[in-house]
């Protein structure tokens, strides 16, 4: 069948299922198992009212269980488990063996490189363009462009940036603008994405350049969302601009800092595609989640790729635990 | 601040940002030396600054894409909108097929550049030690009579006796300044030819039948169990809306091989039903979520009025709340639209077999970067053909993305 076909049908039975199930699961709750009549119809309508929530989450609640918790589970099985040996147990034999693999330590050296570099400079840079922004006429036309990367793919950016980066033979003209910018004044050339160590941050900055829109968008909501009497009050009292950013609004919005500065880390965190696209790990440039895809699927050894998930599920969960908290503080 | 508070900032700033990003009104100044002129400049052009910046990465990918090899490879994109200079060798037609008789010795005619090519020889030579020893029209004397001629149009004349004109033809080395020149080869090339550095097309119409069906479906299962969340009370509920905010930052890279033995364990296999379901169970967290914080936020008259009147919580939900909901029903489908249309791991996984039929446009350039590196005419255009339909989606919705990064921003 043509997919494209395909997909269409697929929409047509998803959605005609979900409604169908709600609708239907409804009439049979309200009219089947517990009618609204008869000798006991008040106590009827109280159980009706009392199932129909599990109605409501079950499909949700069943995919999400699906989908991502049991995930967790069984892949912290695996972890334990080794696939050559017919998935005997062996314990943590694979976290061992992680331990022992150089391309594992420079993957979490790495993973701490970007964890430290990307969301700082995101988080600033985003910060410092939503406050001059708020400030001028097109302030709204530069915000745009400057959230437009969030919009394109993590390889597609990946080939905009190798682009910038790319290197010719001294012979014949640089087209990466870098290059050129070096020769112009009369340096060397660069291979910039395979001097080890430094390549990193050539990597990092195109989540960078990615991340600093949504970091934009919403610090800049927050410094709208300022009281401006605390502002007034500060120009009064004969605050410079400085002093009025540093000690009066940020202040005020580090809550939002946080959100962003989290929900920056756990992108990083699971950064792949722009590894994957632009060196694939070579050149000292591995990280976490690329490794991981390296044991699973390119080495096929389950074992060990199950426990490095385990590793990157290890380091998201403080902000786990974090969200939930809050969440549940909000709750109340 | 307590939590509420931070929120409420957040939503109250919203609404000053959208003010700002859509009407154009800008918020008049607090006075904050915004009448000191010299701070405005330094304001204005570091602004400026930042934006060119941005912009010029995807620019310079964009100017590209409409250039040939050619150009590509002798100047940098920047170039483009100048005359470029190329240096070229070319060799005159084979002597023994195309010489002709004149004056008592041979002559061989010909044209050096493509029929319609409107490039201008600025200079040549015949040795690649001098190669712009001659201007064009010159005629440059290559010993014992023999004299070759090139003219600015890249015609040229080659004389001598029977054993001058034999052999292999002429070598010349031109200079040649090709006006600016844009060309949509490029997307006819990546879109239409098949194998190597073609069947964009392709991979485009499986994008698209990825991304569409994985858009739909998450969002009427997360909408019914988002407004049980929201809305309805049961025992437990608090605890539901904590486990979607923890499921929320579970990378879904611990998700691959478990949900692949599934997938191969009853049938489903690789193909596109594994990967919209995929992309199904990986989008509830955030939809559930999204959906859940915007209809909390609903007036609780009217449902609570509509609930008086005897409206059942089906109708409530289908009449009252999803129409009232559609902003961050909007917001949500954008979202999920464009992660999925710029997906590379979950295709990988789930959607691409070893017959390649299915490959999606990640894929398709990652597989060209791999093939084709050096080809920045095949590169440039394979990535703006995948760029094309989410700035698109971008621009045109910006306001409710906007919306939903400030409702969502957790993930």
């Amino acid at each position: 069948m043509n997919p494209a076909l395909q997909g269409i049908l697929t929409i047509v039975i998803g959605v005609g299922a979900c409604v169908g199930y709600f609708y239907f699961a409804n009439q049979i709750l309200d009219k089947v198992i517990f009618p609204a009549r008869g000798p006991n119809t008040g106590r009827n309508i109280n159980r009706a009212n009392m199932i129909r929530p599990w109605l409501f989450i079950f499909p949700a609640f069943f995919a999400l269980g699906l989908y991502l918790a049991y995930p967790v589970v069984e892949t912290l099985r695996l972890s334990f488990l080794d696939r050559d040996a017919g998935n005997a147990f062996v314990g943590f034999e694979n976290y061992a063996q992680l331990t022992r693999e150089a391309k594992f330590w420079e993957a979490m050296r790495n993973n701490m490189l970007w964890l430290v570099v990307v969301p700082a400079l995101s988080t600033a840079l985003g910060l410092l363009v939503a406050q001059l922004t708020d400030r001028i006429s097109w302030g709204s036309i530069a915000k745009s462009l400057i959230f437009m990367p969030m919009a394109i793919s993590f390889v597609g950016a990946g080939v905009i940036w190798k682009l910038v980066y790319e290197i010719r033979p001294d012979e014949v003209a640089q087209i990466g603008i870098l290059n050129a910018i070096l020769v112009g004044i009369g340096a060397e050339p660069q291979n910039w994405l395979t001097i080890p160590f430094w390549n990193n941050f050539f990597l990092m900055i195109v989540l960078i350049w990615i991340q600093t829109g949504f970091a934009m968008v919403i610090l800049s909501a927050a410094l709208r969302g300022i009281p401006e009497e605390t502002v007034e009050a500060a120009i009064v009292d004969g605050a410079n601009p400085f002093q009025i950013f540093f000690k009066i609004k940020v202040p005020q919005i580090m809550p939002t800092i946080v959100v962003v500065w989290t929900t920056i880390t756990l992108t990083v965190l699971k950064v792949f595609d722009i590894v994957f696209t632009m060196t694939n790990g070579q050149w000292e440039t591995q990280v976490l989640a690329n490794y991981m895809y390296d044991k699973l699927f390119r080495a096929g050894d389950w074992g060990v790729g199950s426990a490095a998930a385990i590793v990157l599920m290890l380091l998201v969960s403080p902000i786990l635990v974090w969200n939930v908290y809050n969440a549940r503080k909000e709750m109340r | 601040m307590t939590e509420e508070a931070d929120r409420g900032t957040i939503v109250a700033g919203s609404q000053g940002f959208f003010r700002g990003l859509f009407k154009g009104k800008e918020r008049v100044q607090e006075g904050i030396a915004g009448q000191k002129s010299g701070l405005m400049w330094a304001v204005h052009l570091s602004v400026a600054f930042l934006v060119i910046l941005w912009v010029l990465p995807t620019f310079g990918l964009l100017v590209s894409s409409f250039r040939t090899a050619d150009q590509i490879s002798s100047s940098g994109w920047w170039g483009a909108l100048f005359p470029s200079e190329v240096n070229e060798v070319y060799r005159a037609l084979d002597p023994d097929e195309f010489r002709e008789a004149a004056d008592g010795g041979f002559v061989v005619m010909g044209q050096l550049f493509d029929e319609g090519s409107t490039r201008e020889v600025v200079t040549w030579g015949t040795s690649s030690r001098a190669i712009a020893a001659f201007t064009p029209g010159e005629v440059a004397d290559l010993g014992d009579g023999e004299t070759i001629t090139l003219s600015a149009d890249g015609a040229y004349e080659w004389r001598g006796n029977d054993d001058q004109i034999s052999g292999r033809g002429q070598r010349m080395f031109v200079t040649a300044a090709a006006p600016p020149e844009f060309t949509f080869d490029n997307y006819r090339t990546v879109l239409f030819t098949e194998g190597s550095g073609g069947g964009m097309a392709k991979a485009f119409f499986n994008t698209l039948t990825v991304a569409i069906p994985a858009t739909i479906i998450p969002i009427l299962i997360a909408a019914f169990a988002a407004y049980a969340l929201a809305w309805m009370e049961f025992p437990g509920r608090a605890l539901l809306v904590a486990a979607v905010v923890g499921l929320l930052v579970v990378p879904l890279q611990l998700a691959l091989i478990p949900l692949l033995k599934l997938h191969l364990g009853i049938g489903i296999g690789k193909g596109y039903l594994g990967v919209w379901l995929a992309h199904t169970g990986f989008g509830l967290p955030l939809a559930i979520y999204l959906l859940r914080n915007y209809m909390v936020g609903l007036p609780k008259d009217i449902i609570e009025n509509a609930r008086v009147d005897g409206a059942t919580d089906f109708q409530i939900f289908v009449k009252i709340i999803l129409p009232l909901s559609f902003p961050a029903l909007a917001a949500f489908s954008i979202f999920q639209f464009l992660w999925t249309w710029n997906d590379l791991l979950v295709a990988l996984v789930f959607l691409i077999d070893a017959s390649g039929e299915t490959t999606v446009m990640t894929k398709q350039i990652v597989e060209l970067l791999g093939t084709r590196g050096g080809n920045w005419e095949i590169l440039a255009t394979a990535g703006f053909v995948s760029m094309i339909v989410p700035l698109a989606v971008f621009f045109m919705m910006q306001r409710y993305l906007v919306r939903g990064l400030l409702a969502g921003s957790v993930k």
